[in-house]
């Protein structure tokens, strides 16, 4: 299929409370911004999904090569000690 | 077949349903273009604005049906009457038309019920002032809606601006109803119960005005035709729509999900 005629492609992103973060929901086709942001919200958060929306123009992201997955996260793999669980907790923390 | 329901002839039950009927229908009219929109997303924003238009009538006509004297329910309502009980404004029932047609009429009749709903907020029937208070977010957003893609397809290309141009001339024969008042707005106002439709007229000859200008469309000449949906005297349109929307009604009364 042509997409010379089509508009722009758009991600939306979907912030669902205050103090959560945004999290990529899908795309959308629109011809500028603030027709992105209006079908965002229409298409988006129709079931009260949403308190804030984003759209990014999808060729506006920059994005890692997925050949490059093993040289990238597979050396992450044996550093447990990178997470901060060998830590012992005072009891007056809680929900860590 | 079950017969229709009768209304009482009771002015501030006809203010009520002047506005349940008016986003009754217009939801039914919207709601025709679900599965028929230009692109995926607008096909969405037009069934979702049906629906909001749909939640406003049934509050109103369950407040309606209160308000009756008798013991009617929104279905019965919105699904029972004979022709010339539904009093919305003969704009409401007009053909969806093409994509122009739906914006600007959109664009006509969301400014005009934004602006009704910012005044009954004040209304001395509380439920009536609470239901406008959530339908004026609503109306806000199909007011911005349509605004904007008056702007884009009046400002856009030759057949789009011929287009709208087509369709606001058809629209404008419509508008004199939409700030004509009669007994019914006069009990309406004597009773605190909400405003003359005419006090609707500076604020919304404003607002479209600045719409239209930015769209490169010119107003049209006032009409000397008069429509009279609101006093039950419909279209030609009226009678086929009335058809499809009851017909679950009448062939299967009582019917629920």
């Amino acid at each position: 299929m042509s997409t010379e005629n089509e508009w722009p492609l758009w991600e939306v992103f979907v912030r669902t409370k205050a103090g959560l973060d945004h999290k990529h929901c899908g795309s959308l086709h629109a011809a500028d911004p603030k027709m992105a942001l209006q079908m965002a919200r229409d298409v988006y958060t129709r079931r009260q999904e949403g308190s804030s929306v984003w759209v990014v123009r999808s060729d506006q992201i920059v994005a890692s090569d997925p050949s490059d997955k093993d040289m990238l996260f597979d050396p992450a793999e044996d550093k447990v000690y990178r997470h901060p669980t060998f830590y012992k907790l005072p009891d007056s923390v809680d929900h860590m | 077949m079950i017969s229709s329901i009768k209304i009482p002839a009771a002015p501030e039950l006809s203010y009520l349903l002047r506005l349940a009927d008016t986003c009754l229908i217009s939801g039914q009219r919207l709601g025709e273009w679900c599965g028929h929109g230009p692109i995926l997303e607008e096909d969405i924003a037009l069934s979702n604005m049906a629906l909001d238009l749909i939640g406003q009538s049934r509050a109103l006509l369950t407040l309606a049906g209160q308000r009756s004297g008798e013991s009617f329910d929104e279905d019965q309502l919105a699904f029972l009457r004979d022709e010339i009980d539904y009093r919305n404004p003969t704009l409401a029932e007009l053909p969806r038309g093409d994509f122009a047609f739906t914006i600007l009429r959109n664009l006509v009749l969301s400014t005009w019920l934004k602006l009704m709903w910012e005044r009954l907020r004040d209304s001395s029937d509380a439920e009536l002032a609470a239901i406008a208070g959530k339908a004026l977010k609503e109306a806000r957003y199909h007011q911005q809606h349509a605004a904007d893609w008056a702007v884009r397809l009046g400002d856009g290309t030759d057949e789009s601006h011929r287009r709208c141009e087509a369709a606001l001339a058809q629209v404008w024969l419509y508008i004199p109803e939409l700030f004509e008042d009669d007994a019914v707005d006069a009990a309406a106002t004597a009773a605190g119960l909400g405003p003359a439709w005419s006090q609707l007229q500076e604020p919304w000859l404003a607002e479209i005005g600045e719409v239209l200008g930015e769209a490169k469309l010119a107003v049209p000449p006032a009409p000397t035709f008069r429509s009279s949906g609101k006093r039950g005297l419909h279209s030609e349109h009226m009678g086929y729509l009335l058809a499809e929307m009851q017909y679950l009604q009448r062939a299967y009364p009582g019917g629920a999900w």
